[in-house]
């Protein structure tokens, strides 16, 4: 199924990136940059309390201030107060609550919204929130997951009294494998909550387009062709009169894979009110309002022999909902569901979630959506079987992994990786780590004494990504599918127009996309325009996260371009009068076998498509070709993670001294984009085991709500990463290559925390706690030390 | 309370009305139309919105626009002299210093500061320098590399 | 995220700012470098109804030295505070202490009269002004008067500066020959606020340590000095010793217990970081 791309490499290249030039001399196209006649600013009234309910909401003081045209209650729009909408029923018997945009009689979490006011100017639509009145008859919050469901303090919805949303069992049989286990080691680890704090606030404008009914939105979103019809049904405008456009957008990572209240409101509001409305959140308003990531009580039991060889796994999760459900929030945990086995071979695999329902802002897709969180638990599992069996944590990997001779491996979870080669890339990685000095480092500190002393830890991951087969979602019950389209026309100028349905917000599709056209067509990179994100140019696509855009909207432009060229075909043959098959197509040429000098290079077939004077039968003018994909199976990166951790055992202050990790995402288009995700996805999962976490207090408060207490790391903060790649191609892909976004977040929260873990594993200690702030280390090796 | 300022934005005398609370982003961004310069917070803590405001780096959203009057301020989109760029943007796209670019107005703005004072930065006071700007997309190990490339460029000796 | 509507003045002397801050009423606030301010202002944490600038008012720039202190101008920004060659020479250790303060371009605007003015207990200026004992000289309607840095810093967020009062300058002891100094920062990312933060200033003479001076920063409501430590660390030579007197860093504080920290935590660092700190500063 792999096809070796021809001729002109564009393909596997380092180039440089087409979209920098605008972005590195601010011009840019960000949402909050639209400025339209008549625009109306768009401020929310948030609620303070994490669960309350609420009455009298009177917007008429608000309506009093300057400036301001509009304000409205959730009684005062009435049937405009659409519902946010969630897309994957996970059960027959989900609790799936109703969502307003506007809260009706009830808040549910700090930031749900209220009230909404509309003024001229942004200011004056800030100014005038504090002069709206709500009565607030505060309830019990409801913050921890296990007292929610066993001793609930409230139900956050009436239709779950116990606040549970779902429960999803998958797989068994651990029992039965667990009588039969030498050795079973048992852990609870918590994947904590963490806010996705993309660098571009999000910001929505809606406006009626001119005399007729139809709208324009302007959204910073991953998502705009799904936004487009799930607005369509929320709010009635049907949806050939919607019109979605992501125009620049700084950042995402599942953080803008959503339909929100805001957008909802915008849009309807815009319509009802006949001008522009904007709305532009602050970083305070983002930390509560778009939604969290994560948040997961994990209980792992892993059953061995005393060889060390896996028997079974068993995963019981409590999966933080929050207070409502958004677009795939109750999804995400299944996400990872069939990922905790890993790269591992076993006979027993049971699963079971239970979504719980809490007064916190909803969680949903941030980078990874539930395959860090399993990957955390499998990597930290066999770490702490290693310890107990006294083995080498990467000896006992070895020994259970999948063999690249294996390959295709139907796992225990029921997944079929198609390829890979963990021997390889571990390999690479322990030569770049230099693996044994460090060992040998660690134990002369350890026999020393030292305050500093050193971990190693390792991650060795696998991840599903590349969504995804669109019969599998059903299966799943996600209401969508995993397809991706792409059209490609020749201009009859010879330039060439890329339509793709994945809309990037960093990713640089432009440049990767065109070298995948460029290597099939022998059109130069520059020639090609890759059109994307706006429903009114690109009307098809299933948009951009699941590290899905090459491994799925790469199949389609690939196809497309095939198709393309084989039309061309068609037409050079006619005009060089030869039959079809006596050409070759070489660097962008048909040249007739035998005789090159009769040739016609693509750009001529444009034109003589576009001319249309001497077109074969039954080749209609114009020269184009599209293709709608849908995957065959989900992609399967993989990789070997190596962190050196330092740990200050006075202090508690953790350093991470060396990364080195060796990623397969199978053939590359850009190496150097490729390197430049596997980057961003490490500091992401290097800060959530040492930096990030958000936290709340008893009474739902976000404790961590602005960045100056929700800790990003800044390039202070982090090291260097040694990275390289091996490449075992795809064999579901025609391009052989794999998904990249997410796999550096993936893998490495676990190779920093299994690295601390080792660090002071001597001390008594077996589990620390994310963030490892140095206070948290600091008490872990106290407790320990207490514990002796 | 209104304010008039006159102000040199990227070499242009730029004159108007301003609040007294009017942030200096804000008057860049919705007063003159000088949009490349961006907010991406409200602590002072992501360095986005980083311009030079009379040679120096500072955080445009925590300086008034009327502190700024009789001030020259250089955002990135003053920063190319024609359509020759400057070496810091050179070297952050020979070295794919961005990915979504969000943060690139202010971390160009900022390394620009930093090679000012210190043309031939080690590793660690690249890191430190930077320290006032956040990326969540790159990790920064590119920006470093582009942050030494470009003292390289511009005839820092490493 | 857009602060509330207030008045903005620029007075041209202090006189004329002493006479704003009046007529402004108790909640006008003095805007230096505003990198504390402004925050406050966007969160909406605070809304003064006018705010007086500060920051050009001539009496208030300049960094001057004579043969035993510096003089710097509350106006003065940590960046030329931390490049000054004056300050660097004279004074090292506000020059250390300065250039952990936030990030370049906070540095650029940010001053060292408002730092100190606006008297964080997470800050790392005060607990340098208070080992190296500091005099603030503070203008008001009836003149100027000096304060020590004893009585400077009263509460959190509070200092001796009055209603109507602004900070003009701050005078710094040098210290002379034969003495080491560093500040140890220990905070949880580079941005952060420190966690617990330690100044640290000795006198080596003949391989003993002969005098100490400790500030501790967030430690207490305002900075103090670990007076225990600095008496047992007389005559100490070798990191034993410090680490042992280290172990009274605690003594007369009161830490918070914040998102950072708890308090016993806070106190277990003073310990560890105030011997680290010491042993770095004399060479130990």
């Amino acid at each position: 199924m792999t096809e070796t791309l021809a001729t002109t490499t564009a393909f596997g290249r380092p180039i440089k990136r087409k979209e920098d030039a605008n972005l590195l001399h601010g011009r840019t196209n960000w949402t909050d940059n639209i400025q339209l006649p008549g625009t109306l600013h768009m401020a929310l009234l948030r609620s303070p309390m994490a669960h309350a309910q609420i009455s009298n909401v009177d917007v008429s003081g608000a309506l009093a201030m300057p400036n301001v045209v509009a304000a409205y209650s959730a009684a005062d729009l009435g049937d405009l107060n659409g519902g946010v909408p969630c897309v994957w029923p996970v059960t027959d018997d989900i609790v799936m609550p109703v969502f307003p945009a506007l809260a009706t009689d009830k808040v549910r979490h700090v930031g749900d919204c209220i009230a909404v006011v509309l003024a001229t100017n942004a200011a004056s639509a800030e100014d005038a929130l504090a002069s709206i009145d709500v009565d607030y008859a505060p309830l019990p919050a409801v913050v921890n997951m296990e007292q929610a469901i066993n001793n609930p303090p409230a139900a956050v919805h009436d239709a779950a009294p116990n606040n549970t949303c779902y429960v999803y069992n998958l797989g068994g049989g651990f029992d039965e494998v667990a009588a039969k286990a030498d050795v079973i080691v048992k852990r609870r680890f918590i994947n904590q909550r963490l806010i996705p704090a993309f660098m571009e606030p999000r910001a929505v404008v809606a406006a009626p387009m001119g005399m007729s009914d139809e709208i324009t939105l302007w959204s910073s979103t991953q998502v705009p062709h799904i936004l487009r019809v799930l607005l369509a049904l929320v709010t009635g405008i049907p949806e050939n009169n919607l019109r979605v456009i992501a125009p620049d957008v700084g950042g995402g990572f599942g953080g803008k894979l959503t339909c929100t209240r805001e957008e909802i409101l915008v849009t309807q509001l815009a319509r009802k009110l006949g001008r522009p409305v904007k709305w532009t959140e602050t970083r305070s308003e983002d930390m509560v309002a778009t939604h969290h990531g994560r948040d997961q009580i994990q209980d792992i039991e892993l059953a061995a022999t005393k060889d060390g060889k896996f028997l079974g796994l068993k995963v019981t999760l409590l999966a933080d909902m929050g207070a409502y459900l958004q677009i795939i929030t109750p999804g995400t945990p299944l996400l990872g569901m069939f990922m905790f086995p890993g790269i591992y071979k076993m006979d027993a695999y049971s699963f079971k979630c239970t979504g719980v329902f809490t007064n916190k802002t909803p969680t949903d897709a941030y980078r990874g959506a539930g395959r860090p969180e399993a990957t955390y638990a499998i990597e930290r599992i066999v770490d702490e079987m290693a310890a107990e069996l006294g083995m080498e944590p990467m000896e006992l990997r070895k020994k259970n992994w999948i063999t690249h001779e294996e390959f295709p491996f139907t796992t225990v979870a029921g997944l079929t990786y198609d390829t890979g080669n963990y021997e390889a890339a571990t390999a690479k990685a322990l030569d770049l780590f230099g693996y044994d000095q460090l060992r040998a480092e660690q134990k002369r500190r350890r026999d020393a004494g030292d305050p500093i002393q050193l971990g190693i830890g390792i991650s060795t991951f696998t991840e599903m990504c590349g969504l995804a087969p669109s019969r599998t979602l059903g299966a799943l019950k996600y209401v969508a599918g995993g397809w991706e389209h792409c059209t490609i026309r020749l201009l009859p100028t010879g330039k060439c127009e890329l339509i793709t349905g994945t809309s990037p917000h960093g990713q640089g599709h432009e440049t990767a996309w065109s070298q995948i056209a460029s290597s099939i067509l022998g059109i130069p990179v520059e020639d090609i325009e890759v059109v994307h994100g706006d429903t009114g140019r690109a009307p098809y696509g299933m948009d951009t996260y699941g590290s899905r855009s090459l491994a799925v909207g790469g199949q389609a432009i690939k196809v497309a371009a095939d198709r393309l060229v084989e039309k061309a075909r068609l037409i050079a043959a006619h005009q060089l009068e030869c039959a079809p098959s006596d050409l070759e197509f070489r660097e962008g040429v048909f040249y007739v076998k035998g005789d090159p000098s009769k040739s016609q290079a693509l750009g001529a077939v444009a034109f003589e498509a576009f001319t249309a004077h001497n077109l074969p039968d039954g080749v209609e003018p114009t020269l184009q070709a599209e293709s709608t994909v849908d995957p065959q199976d989900f992609s399967y990166p993989h990789g070997t993670h190596l962190a050196a951790m330092e740990v200050d055992t006075e202090t508690g202050k953790v350093t991470l001294r060396k990364y080195v990790c060796v990623d397969d995402v199978g053939n590359q288009v850009n190496p150097m984009i490729v390197e430049g995700q596997v980057h961003g996805g490490l500091a992401q999962g290097i800060a959530q085991a040492m930096y990030e976490g958000a936290v709340y207090d008893e009474d739902g408060n976000l404790m961590t709500a602005s960045l100056a207490d929700y800790t990003l790391p800044s390039a202070a903060d982090l090291p260097s990463f040694i990275t390289d790649t091996t490449t075992t191609p795809s064999t579901t892909h025609p391009l052989g290559t794999k998904g990249v976004g997410e796999a550096g977040a993936i893998a490495s929260t676990p190779a920093i925390m299994n690295g601390i873990v080792d660090a002071i594993r001597h001390l008594g200690v077996n589990d620390v706690l994310m963030p490892a702030t140095p206070q948290t280390v600091w008490r872990t090796i106290q407790s320990a030390k207490g514990a002796r | 309370m209104d304010h008039h300022v006159s102000v040199t934005v990227d070499g242009t005398v730029y004159s108007g009305t301003v609040e007294s609370r009017t942030l200096l982003v804000h008057w860049l961004r919705e007063g003159i139309g000088k949009v490349g310069t961006v907010v991406g917070c409200d602590t002072s803590n992501c360095g986005a919105c980083t311009v030079l405001l009379d040679g120096r780096s500072v955080k445009s959203c925590s300086v008034l626009a009327v502190q700024a009057d009789g001030a020259a301020v250089t955002t990135i989109q003053g920063l190319a002299t024609g359509d020759e760029w400057h070496p810091v943007q050179v070297a952050f796209k020979e070295c794919h210093g961005l990915q979504c670019g969000y943060c690139t107005p202010g971390m160009v703005m900022a390394t620009v500061d930093l090679l000012s004072e210190n043309p031939n930065p080690t590793e660690e006071e690249i890191r430190e320098g930077l320290e006032g700007n956040l990326c969540r997309c790159t990790g920064y190990h590119n920006i470093v590399k582009s942050v030494a490339h470009a003292a390289s460029l511009m005839g820092g000796t490493k | 995220m857009i602060p509330a509507e207030f008045d903005y003045v620029r007075p041209g002397s202090v006189a004329e700012a002493v006479a704003a801050l009046k007529s402004g009423g108790e909640d006008a606030k003095v805007l230096a470098g505003g990198q504390s301010l402004m925050p406050v202002l966007r969160l909406r944490l605070g809304a003064p109804p006018v705010v007086v600038d500060c920051s050009r008012l001539p009496e208030l720039q300049g960094i001057t030295e004579t043969g035993d202190s510096v003089t710097i101008g509350a106006a003065a920004t940590h960046h030329a505070v931390m490049t000054s060659a004056v300050v660097k020479s004279g004074v090292p250790l506000l020059a250390q202490a300065t250039a952990t303060v936030a990030d370049p371009a906070i540095r650029h605007r940010g001053t060292l009269g408002g730092s100190l003015a606006h008297a964080d207990p997470a800050g790392d200026l005060p607990a340098v002004a208070l080992a190296l004992d500091a005099t603030f000289t503070i203008a008001g309607a009836g003149g100027t008067r000096t304060v020590s840095a004893a009585d400077f810093f009263v509460d959190y967020f509070t200092t001796a500066v009055g209603p109507d009062e602004i900070l003009v300058s701050v005078t710094f002891p040098k210290l002379g020959a034969g003495w080491g100094t560093t500040y140890e920062k220990f905070n949880r990312t580079a941005q952060a606020w420190a966690i617990v933060g330690v100044a640290a200033a000795v006198k080596v003479e003949g391989g003993k340590i002969t005098e100490a001076r400790i500030g501790l920063t967030n430690m207490s409501p305002t900075p103090v000095r670990a007076s225990a430590v600095e008496a047992a660390l007389v005559g100490a030579a070798g990191a034993d010793a410090i680490n042992a007197a280290a172990q009274a860093a605690a003594e007369g504080t009161s830490p918070t217990s914040d998102l950072s920290a708890q308090a016993d935590y806070r106190e277990h660092l003073a310990r560890v970081l105030t011997g680290r700190a010491v042993c770095k500063a004399a060479g130990m």
